[in-house]
């Protein structure tokens, strides 16, 4: 075991991995120490608990909720499956990424969320909005059938799909009104 | 005292318009959940923090023979190991006798020992360094199994797997089974008799995306905090308190909760783990259950199984009802006995009948364990007493919904409530509401007699049910909160609700607003934390609407009333001459006569105090409809359409209660009829599907048109009419759904969920299991 672990310290020693999130370049050290990257870590756990950029949820942890949903390469990916050290060069907008950096003003779809009150507990919001910015950036004006398929790999529990339907509608410009 | 207004007077404090209620009004706490800001309890940072991981037993009943430590302890990282053998000698549970980790397991995934270290991978790591010597016992899974004469038992304190029903919590004599008037004279009376078993067995999860998580620090002697995600903070305290010792002080801080359904009221697992771990090392300590962990090791529903007798009259009178339920808890209970309660209440609630002899019993068996989830008891119990009476109503040809509606509890009419009290209920009649719904569903032309389709296309036949539940707890157990009143016109509400998805802190701020005539933006609430904020038993059983918010209006009444106290000296008048808003005091008819907050009270604060006791004297309603298309070559049973049907008195948050509705298909509820389950191999007793890929959910590309009909006669609760509704909303839906389901192909379906398997076996086209 101890061997082991050795050979992993030294085989990762003097390594980096550089990406941009949120516009922001960062270069993080690979290794075994709690500070830095590990070769196993996912995304999501750099973007928590390496970065501390806790608004990507983690539910699942296994690809299959979309909780922890970030754009990365203009695509909505669960950032729980991948490793952070295949990243190299990504990049990757979170929850924290969409506002306004200069002013603090909230993304339109975000404010179209609030509007709409499409959140219940809110656990699942921040991974169902970058799913769903990343549909709006490639197809500005989707239909409903378009944004249920987008978000079809979205879990939200407390059945807040309806009020999300009418956010992404209304921010898309295609205000649908009731959908239920 | 009283401690709600007479009707009469009631109706005079209502105004024709509110400022806020009944207005869409943004939540409070939007901006953070929409940046991503709201702090989760996982998402809280700590120093010296600590990880828990918890070892579990691959064996569904086995004796702990030997465990063997040393390695993992040897492993840099680790601080603390606890096994049976050092852990602190906790109990809990109805009755206190199951402790956090013993010598015995019970289920596969029963805790074995449990992991302090640096890192969770070092935890993880550690964990599986852990030997462990099993002596493996007979398993035992099905209720009737394991209640007969050699049956392997779980616990030497109980006698043949069986429970007591007694709930302490609900006071000296809790109701624990329903039995009332002359079953036989019932019997006699009848026009039909008839008589079958229905379970609701599926044990399906409410599964909140945010897994059971807590934070404890212990500082010695005798001082706990708590960081907890959970739907009732105040309760953390109260039974940590409970299962740690008198002597311990116990303090809860809650923050945003991701979803709970019931499920995550208080989760004293982690947080006993947590606690146990913290007090070993000095240090705090996180315990996050994976999702594997919550699927396979947390709370599912209870399971029922009603063999039930029932007696009806030709005009639809129930006349008697006689049966056996049995509720299974899985290794163990905390609230079972509570749900048996609750439920057996909110059978006679749905269901007039003068004669009753349902005997209720609780067994153990060696699955992971049920907990409270939305519906509590009550929806376990519709799933098979209503399909029960529906074998009586098709014997008599009588159409549900007439017979539902007839039934359904209406002034005057009287029940036994969990605590064993008769109370007559004082509530609007739903008869008006349920007959919109059916309207809107266009059921007159849709239900075409019982085991009939309501339309042929080809392979798919398409059917309608209908389902209807109803709660007395919307005014359940004791509220209190405090209400500052601040010089600058501003006020401050002193609550330990967090936000578990209902609006319910918002709910707070808007009716504070329209007591005091305040902006919104005026009013603050401060966190939940045991250490500041008064007794609050928190939202459960849509308690939230009558008892929590009649404790934050009477805190704020109070607040302004000492208010007015204080001012009317100042201005040479009498208190009751006074009005407030936007922070001016002034007098009635003379508003040149004013004064500003901060000109009346200087350098003074105000605190109104507000105090809710219970009140059971209130039920709620929900009526669902369904209708379903069943594929006759496949088997697929899709949900085509849902008309939800209530009336809450008056609607507080109109985008809030629509939420709440619309959760009838998640959460353990319509779903739960239709694909939702929790499957247990009964050889290995396993959970098979403990990921989210296997445990079955509803997605956005499968969403049915849903109408809530949501009527607003004025209740006699608070001073604005309202009652709550949410937690009830997936309980009358999974029997529609099964109700819908045998209609359409001609054949009752006696167990939920109705997948291919068991319509195409009754269709005669496969075999069963």
């Amino acid at each position: 075991m101890k061997v082991n672990e050795e050979t992993r310290k030294k085989s990762e020693e003097d390594k980096r991995i550089s990406l941009i999130i949120n516009g922001n370049q960062y270069s993080l050290e690979v290794g075994y120490e709690s500070y830095k990257v590990k070769r196993s870590d996912t995304l999501a756990h750099t973007l928590r608990e390496t970065l501390g950029l806790t608004g990507t949820k983690v539910s699942c942890d296994d690809g299959a909720c979309g909780s922890c949903t970030v754009i990365m390469g203009g695509k909505a990916v669960p950032s729980c499956t991948i490793l952070t050290v295949e990243c190299e060069g990504k990049d990757i907008t979170t929850i924290e990424g969409l506002g306004d950096p200069k002013t603090g003003a909230l993304d339109p779809l975000q404010q179209s969320f609030i509007d709409h009150t499409a959140f219940q507990c809110g656990f699942c919001t921040p991974g169902i909005i970058m799913s769903a910015k990343a549909l709006l950036n490639k197809n500005p004006h989707p239909t409903e059938e378009e944004i249920k398929e987008a978000l079809s790999g979205n879990f939200c529990r407390c059945i807040s799909h309806y009020q999300v339907l009418d956010a992404v509608l209304a921010a898309s410009g295609k205000d649908g009104g009731d959908n239920d | 005292m009283l401690f709600w207004l007479p009707l009469e007077r009631m109706v005079e404090t209502m105004i024709d318009s509110y400022r806020y209620i009944g207005k869409e009004t943004p939540r409070r706490d939007g901006a953070e959940v929409v940046t991503g800001s709201a702090k989760y309890v996982d998402d809280i940072r700590f120093t010296n923090l600590l990880y828990g991981e918890v070892l579990r037993s691959p064996h569904p009943h086995a004796r702990i023979k030997r465990i063997e430590k040393s390695k993992a302890e040897g492993l840099d990282g680790v601080e603390a190991i606890l096994t049976w053998e050092s852990v602190p000698d906790w109990k809990f549970g109805t009755p206190p006798i199951f402790r956090i980790l013993d010598r015995k397991v019970r289920f596969v995934g029963d805790a074995v020992a449990i992991i302090a270290a640096r890192t969770k991978g070092i935890a993880r790591e550690a964990a599986r360094l852990i030997e462990v010597e099993y002596e493996v016992l007979p398993p035992v899974f099905d209720m009737e199994e394991a209640m007969k004469p050699g049956a392997p038992q779980l616990y030497e304190e109980l006698q043949g797997n069986e429970l007591p029903l007694y709930a302490p919590v609900l006071g000296p004599k809790s109701l624990t089974e329903i039995v009332m008037g002359d079953v036989e004279k019932g019997f006699a009376e009848a026009d039909v008799i008839t008589e079958g078993t229905f379970g609701y067995e599926n044990i399906p999860n409410p599964l909140p995306p945010e897994s059971p998580s807590a934070v404890a620090l212990w500082q010695e002697p005798n001082k706990v905090t708590v960081w907890v995600s959970n739907q009732q903070v105040w309760l953390n305290k109260k039974i940590l308190s409970e299962i740690f010792g008198d002597n311990v002080e116990v303090r809860a801080i809650g923050g945003p909760c991701g979803g709970s359904y019931g499920s995550k009221v208080m989760s004293w697992q982690v947080q006993c783990y947590a606690a146990a771990l913290s007090k070993a090392t000095g240090k705090p300590v996180k315990v996050c259950f994976s999702k594997e962990e919550h699927l396979a090791a947390f709370v599912l529903r209870p399971e029922t199984r009603i063999h039930a007798r029932v007696g009806m009259k030709k005009d639809g009178t129930v006349t008697a009802i006689s049966g056996k339920w049995l509720l299974g808890t899985g290794y163990y209970s905390m609230t079972t006995q509570s749900q048996l309660s609750v439920g057996a209440g909110e059978a006679q609630i749905a269901v007039r009948c003068a004669n009753w002899d349902v005997k209720p019993t609780i067994v153990c068996t060696n699955r992971n364990a049920s907990g409270i989830v939305r519906g509590f008891g009550g929806q376990e119990l519709k799933c098979a007493l209503i399909p029960l009476l529906s074998l009586a109503m098709e014997k008599a040809d009588l159409d549900p919904f007439e017979v539902l509606k007839k039934n359904y509890v209406k002034p005057g009419d009287g029940y036994y409530w969990r605590d064993g009290n008769w109370y007559s209920y004082r509530g609007v009649d739903y008869t008006k509401a349920m007959e919109k719904g059916a309207q809107t569903f266009v059921w007159k032309d849709k239900w075409k007699g019982w085991l009939k389709p309501t339309a042929l296309n080809g392979t798919k036949r398409t059917g309608v049910g209908v389902g209807v539940h109803g709660n007395a707890d919307i005014g359940e157990d004791v509220s209190e909160a405090y209400v500052r009143l601040d010089p600058d016109g501003r006020a401050v509400i002193y609550s330990s609700v967090t936000e578990h998805g209902t609006g319910q802190r918002s709910n707070c701020i808007k009716v504070v607003a329209e007591v005091l005539q305040l902006s919104l933006e005026a009013i603050s609430i401060t966190p939940s934390d045991t250490l500041i904020t008064p007794i609050e038993w928190g939202p459960a059983g849509s308690r939230g609407t009558y008892a929590i918010l009649s404790a934050v209006i009477a805190a704020a009444e109070d607040a302004k009333q000492k208010l007015f106290q204080f001012t009317a000296p100042l201005l040479e008048v009498d208190t009751g001459d006074l009005e407030t808003a936007d922070g001016v005091i002034w007098v009635k008819g003379r508003p040149d006569n004013r004064i500003r907050w901060e000109d009346a009270l200087e350098l003074r604060t105000i605190l109104g105090h507000g105090h809710f006791n219970p009140d059971y004297s209130l039920a709620n309603c929900m009526m669902s409809f369904v209708e379903v298309e069943v594929d006759t070559e496949t088997g697929k049973v899709t949900l085509l359409r849902v008309v939800n049907a209530t009336d809450v008195g008056q609607i507080i948050d109109p985008p809030g209660i629509r939420g709440q509705l619309n959760g009838c298909l998640g959460s353990a509820g319509i779903d739960s009829a239709l694909f939702e389950e929790t499957v247990l191999d009964q050889s290995t007793g396993c959970i098979l599907n403990s990921n989210m890929i296997d445990y079955k959910w509803r997605t956005f590309s499968e969403l049915p048109p849903i109408d809530n009909v949501i009527m607003e006669t004025p209740f006699a609760s608070h001073r604005f009419g309202a009652v709550g509704v949410g937690e009830i909303a997936t309980s009358p839906g999974p029997s529609a759904v099964l109700m819908a389901t045998s209609n359409a192909i001609g054949v009752w379906l006696h167990e939920y969920p109705v997948t291919p398997q068991r319509v195409l076996n009754a269709l005669g086209k496969v075999g069963s299991k």
